[in-house]
């Protein structure tokens, strides 16, 4: 399974590149260079991140988690999964980071779920740091609000299907 | 439009966990002993490993659709329709729109600038924030697994669509209250 989605992505990557050196070879470098600055920026945080998430779920509550976020918590589980996500600052990896070592601690899917879509959906500094200064603030809070029944409703689907 | 600002590899968010992941490793060698903290640093290192191939390949492609499909393309995609087709294409918009917060929100406040509703703007950004399949690769993956993501993204599929809609009815509502008044 892993080999097949590295397959998957490796031949959109040749698509797309040869569709772009068709277009423009200069365009096709700046491209590449692009790409390779992102990947550089992203390699130390998603080390850190992923080494990390293991250190700190072994230091979860691991009683706790079960407990408080476990898969049999049901709804309350889920709305307290949603305001820890909402809670926790923006920044791409410290969520999932935390997301990650809660689900390695016993924390249930569906819980997980809510708390990482709360987190990319509500996290105030990502909000105030960059959504509002982008667009107007009445259709941003306007975001916020519809955005709140979300993270229960994936949740809720991902209890009735049952998986992941 | 801004050029985005220059992100560094180490800002104040990647110092808040790797703080946290230096005292927590400090924590696991001086409470559980040399041997558990190598086992869980091997099997992390381990996975990261594994994961390398599909961040570059995540990389690449959101470098390769930022330039294939400019900005200026998804503007008059979004700009140009309304009713549910207008939500639904910015849904798709916002889902494979490569990029970072400091590309999307001023994309979505170009939108709404270019005569897009406040729901396909909605939508836009929800459908990003959600099923952006980039952010996905680059930074879900690695932490959850391909299983787990490819359910999220399963269930998060039509809930752009119901949110658009929701903050299209209540926007006209909200207006239709701020003009009676």
């Amino acid at each position: 399974m892993n080999l097949i989605i590295d397959i998957a992505l490796w031949s959109i990557v040749l698509a797309l590149g040869a569709a772009l050196i068709l277009r423009s070879n200069s365009l096709f470098i700046d491209s590449l260079r692009l790409a390779w600055r992102e990947f550089l920026m992203l390699l130390p945080r998603i080390a850190i991140g992923m080494v990390g998430s293991g250190f700190i779920a072994e230091l979860l509550p691991s009683k706790l988690i079960p407990a408080w976020l476990g898969a049999d918590t049901g709804t309350a589980g889920l709305a307290l999964a949603t305001v820890l996500g909402a809670l926790t600052p923006g920044g791409p990896v410290v969520g999932f980071s935390i997301a990650a070592a809660a689900l390695k601690s016993g924390a249930g899917a569906p819980q997980i779920i809510a708390y990482t879509i709360a987190w990319a959906l509500f996290a105030l500094p990502r909000m105030l740091a960059f959504e509002i200064p982008a667009m107007p603030a009445r259709v941003v809070w306007l975001r916020a609000a519809v955005s709140l029944p979300l993270p229960f409703i994936a949740a809720w689907a991902a209890m009735i299907v049952g998986k992941p | 439009m801004s050029k985005p600002r220059r992100r560094r590899a180490f800002d104040w968010s990647a110092a808040v966990i790797a703080t946290l992941a230096i005292t927590s490793a400090a924590i696991v060698f001086i409470r559980d002993g040399q041997a558990r903290f190598l086992a869980i640093l091997f099997d992390d290192v381990g996975l990261f490993g594994t994961m390398l191939p599909k961040v570059l390949a995540g990389c690449l492609i959101g470098a390769f659709v930022t330039l294939l499909l400019p900005r200026e393309t998804i503007a008059r995609w979004v700009g140009a329709e309304s009713g549910l087709a207008g939500i639904l294409l910015a849904t798709v918009a916002g889902a494979i729109m490569p990029g970072g917060p400091f590309t999307i929100y001023p994309l979505a406040g170009a939108l709404l600038a270019a005569g897009a509703d406040a729901g396909a703007a909605c939508a836009f950004v929800i459908a990003w924030t959600l099923i952006g399949y980039t952010r996905a690769i680059v930074w879900e993956l690695p932490f959850f697994g391909l299983d787990f993501v490819t359910w999220r993204i399963i269930f998060c599929l039509p809930l752009p669509v119901l949110a658009g809609l929701a903050a299209r009815v209540i926007w006209k509502f909200m207006h239709r209250k701020a003009g009676a008044a």
